[in-house]
């Protein structure tokens, strides 16, 4: 019926999407656009852009040095995603099994680190990791009692502690990334498994397949649009990070992001800038193409 | 409805958060309302009474733009910037509506030459007359036609005592030596970085050639396992949390922070570095320009400057406010190293064929 509706009264449809339609373009659509002729063009002075055509930018860009930058986001991001899968997917499933008095407070859970802003929760982490900070600090009393023990049952101590380095470097950025991104894998993992048939589970369960195997065989697959799209939304937004490599990697912790950012600030090349932000759109098309191609799932009816 | 009645009426936790939501409401209307107030007074110039400044942070004193607006009428709005990057990027779509800025000597030729700046009437900054001549005639500015200095700095290495063996007086504890492997902090901005390795090696720090920052290039990769972070200018907060013990920084930053760790000092290498002088400027387009020539007039008075000074510790241009500071800042040779060290430093001048030469470099360095 719905169908049915907005196809007879087309005007109506017309009037409510207009605004997001003028919406998506005015603010979208005409910056992208900008930016993407910007791409084509090569700095005539301080601040004027000669729009010529050229492909210098793009050829620059794919040079081995930017590529090999590219590839390594690419790596760090994959790895961020395969880390929060491993750990979400566990964190999705309590919550679904969990009764219907705890399930509200530990979304809550999840979804609270949301309503604070990436710079303070990143700033706060680091904090935690720095040379002096909890994390050491913690690590260090630990080795103090060991230290303790040995020399109560009569051994040498443990040699003196040495902070752990724990910020500015690539375990820090993607310590960093997974912890940001993690509910961003968790949510639809959550919405995947909530929705799944329990009598399937049970049917396995009772027919003697094992806890794993049930959950490698008939969980995951029911779960798998779940997990897609988690690892596209999770992906996604890790392969464009910028704020947390800058803040606690260390000397060659950059990404692509980090690099498109000093093209618009420190070298004044808007052209080169933006093709390199070019380069990585195409990219996530093409991971968005890749998860729209991939073959269905057969359904079980 | 009175909000205490509503606040009385009904104690759940829904209506307290209705109640605060009407507190709010009522906060931001009462804030326009008053905002609309202050629209309509005009100041004898025939400007509103407002002013737009963009500054770094940390670079006011306590009490400046109340007393500012306390003497003169002009509510002063600050926002604050954190490197001359981001103030020419907003700067390069037209002016965003800022009246006065801070931008260093470079970037103030850099924005003269694309037209960003608007000329200074010097009728209207009498106190001008308490700048060291010295600060006059500048290259950047020869005659201070667009700008006003308003400090001025040099990079060097600031380190904690405790943790070094001997008073790291040579850039090569940075640049080129495992000494202080894992404790060592560079600053993130490629051209500084290329220019102080050209004065380690000898050179001027406007005499680089593209074959130079090739060799400079391949000591950064040599030097690079020993660093532990490119920061942003914040090498301060990095000796503080004692996540490193040797970084490169401003004279000023060090002053600010040794004032709370006495364990903190700073040295300017003797092979000498680079000046830096940040200024205050009226960008093109301002909205108010004779508040803002006001405001860059009180900012340059002996007392206000002196005021600032105590608060942001970095050497004052300022002959007049100088005078009035007491003798541990005058003499603290942080604020102001010896005059052999300074007699070495160099500005550095803006140069636009060796800017995105410098940026690939060092992307170069960091992706090895």
């Amino acid at each position: 019926m719905a169908e049915q509706d907005w196809k007879t009264n087309k005007r109506v449809f017309a009037a409510v999407s207009l605004p997001t339609l003028l919406w998506t373009i005015l603010f979208f659509a005409i910056p992208m656009a900008i930016v993407w002729v910007y791409s084509f063009g090569q700095n005539a002075g301080l601040n004027e852009i000669d729009i010529s055509g050229t492909l210098d930018n793009y050829k620059r860009a794919t040079e081995w040095l930017y590529l090999g930058i590219f590839g390594k986001s690419f790596a760090v991001a994959a790895l961020v995603t395969l880390i929060c899968l491993i750990v979400g997917f566990p964190v999705a499933m309590a919550i679904t099994f969990a009764s219907e008095k705890w399930r509200p407070w530990l979304l809550l859970g999840i979804m609270l680190p949301f309503w604070t802003n990436l710079l303070v929760r990143t700033y706060a982490l680091m904090i935690i990791l720095g040379q002096q900070g909890y994390a050491n600090k913690g690590l260090e009393a630990l080795w103090g009692g060991a230290s303790w023990i040995k020399t109560l049952i009569g051994l040498q101590p443990l040699p003196t502690w040495e902070p752990a380095q724990l910020l500015f470097n690539n375990f820090a950025v993607v310590f960093g990334l997974v912890y940001v991104h993690l509910p961003f894998m968790v949510l639809p993992l959550y919405a995947a498994l909530d929705r799944l048939d329990r009598s399937l589970v049970e049917a396995s369960l009772d027919l003697g397949a094992g806890h794993f195997r049930t959950i490698m065989r008939i969980v995951v697959p029911l779960a798998a649009p779940g997990i897609v799209a988690g690892v596209m939304i999770t992906l996604i937004p890790a392969l464009g990070a910028y704020l947390t490599p800058d803040l606690m990697g260390g000397t060659d912790s950059q990404m692509i992001a980090n690099v498109i950012e000093r093209q618009f600030k420190k070298a004044n090349d808007w052209p080169f800038g933006a093709a390199l932000s070019f380069i990585l759109i195409y990219a996530m098309f093409i991971l968005i193409a890749l998860q729209s191609m991939r073959r269905k799932v057969p359904e079980l009816h | 409805m009175d909000l205490n009645a509503l606040l009385k009426q009904n104690r759940g936790r829904r209506s307290l958060l209705q109640a605060l939501g009407v507190a709010a409401v009522g906060i931001s209307f009462g804030g326009l309302a008053a905002c609309s107030k202050g629209e309509g007074k005009k100041l004898a110039n025939g400007e509103e009474a407002k002013l737009n400044f963009y500054n770094w942070d940390t670079y006011i004193g306590e009490t400046t733009l109340d007393d500012f607006k306390a003497s003169s009428g002009v509510e002063v709005t600050m926002d604050l910037f954190d490197s001359n990057d981001t103030l020419f990027a907003k700067f390069k779509a037209g002016n965003p509506g800022y009246d006065v800025i801070v931008p260093s000597n470079d970037f103030v030729e850099r924005m003269i030459r694309a037209d960003m700046l608007q000329p200074l009437d010097h009728a209207q900054i009498p106190n001008i007359k308490n700048i060291e001549p010295s600060f006059i005639n500048v290259d950047y500015d020869p005659g201070r036609k667009f700008s006003m200095p308003y400090t001025w700095l040099v990079l060097g290495i600031g380190y904690r005592k405790s943790k070094v063996k001997t008073k790291p007086d040579s850039w090569k504890v940075l640049f080129d030596s495992p000494e202080y492997a894992g404790r060592i902090a560079w600053l993130s901005e490629a051209g500084d970085m290329f220019r102080l390795y050209g004065k380690y090696l000898g050179k001027s720090v406007n005499a680089l050639t593209p074959a130079d920052i090739e060799t400079i290039s391949a000591m950064m990769i040599k030097q690079k396992p020993n660093v532990k972070k490119f920061h942003e200018d914040d090498g301060q907060d990095l000796l503080m949390k004692g996540d490193c013990d040797v970084v490169l920084e401003y004279n000023g930053d060090i002053a600010q922070v040794m004032t709370e760790d006495d364990d903190l000092d700073f040295i300017v290498p003797k092979e000498g570095s680079q000046f830096n002088s940040d200024t205050l400027c009226i960008p093109k387009g301002a909205p108010h320009p004779k508040n803002a020539h006001a405001f860059i007039n009180y900012m340059l008075d002996a007392e206000v400057d002196k005021k600032i000074t105590e608060t942001i510790l970095f050497p004052t241009p300022n002959a007049a406010a100088k005078a009035l500071m007491p003798e541990s800042y005058r003499n603290n040779p942080v604020i102001f190293p010896p005059a052999d060290i300074l007699a070495k430093c160099e500005y550095a001048k803006f140069n636009e064929k060796l800017q995105p030469l410098y940026e690939e470099a060092f992307t170069k360095v960091r992706a090895s």
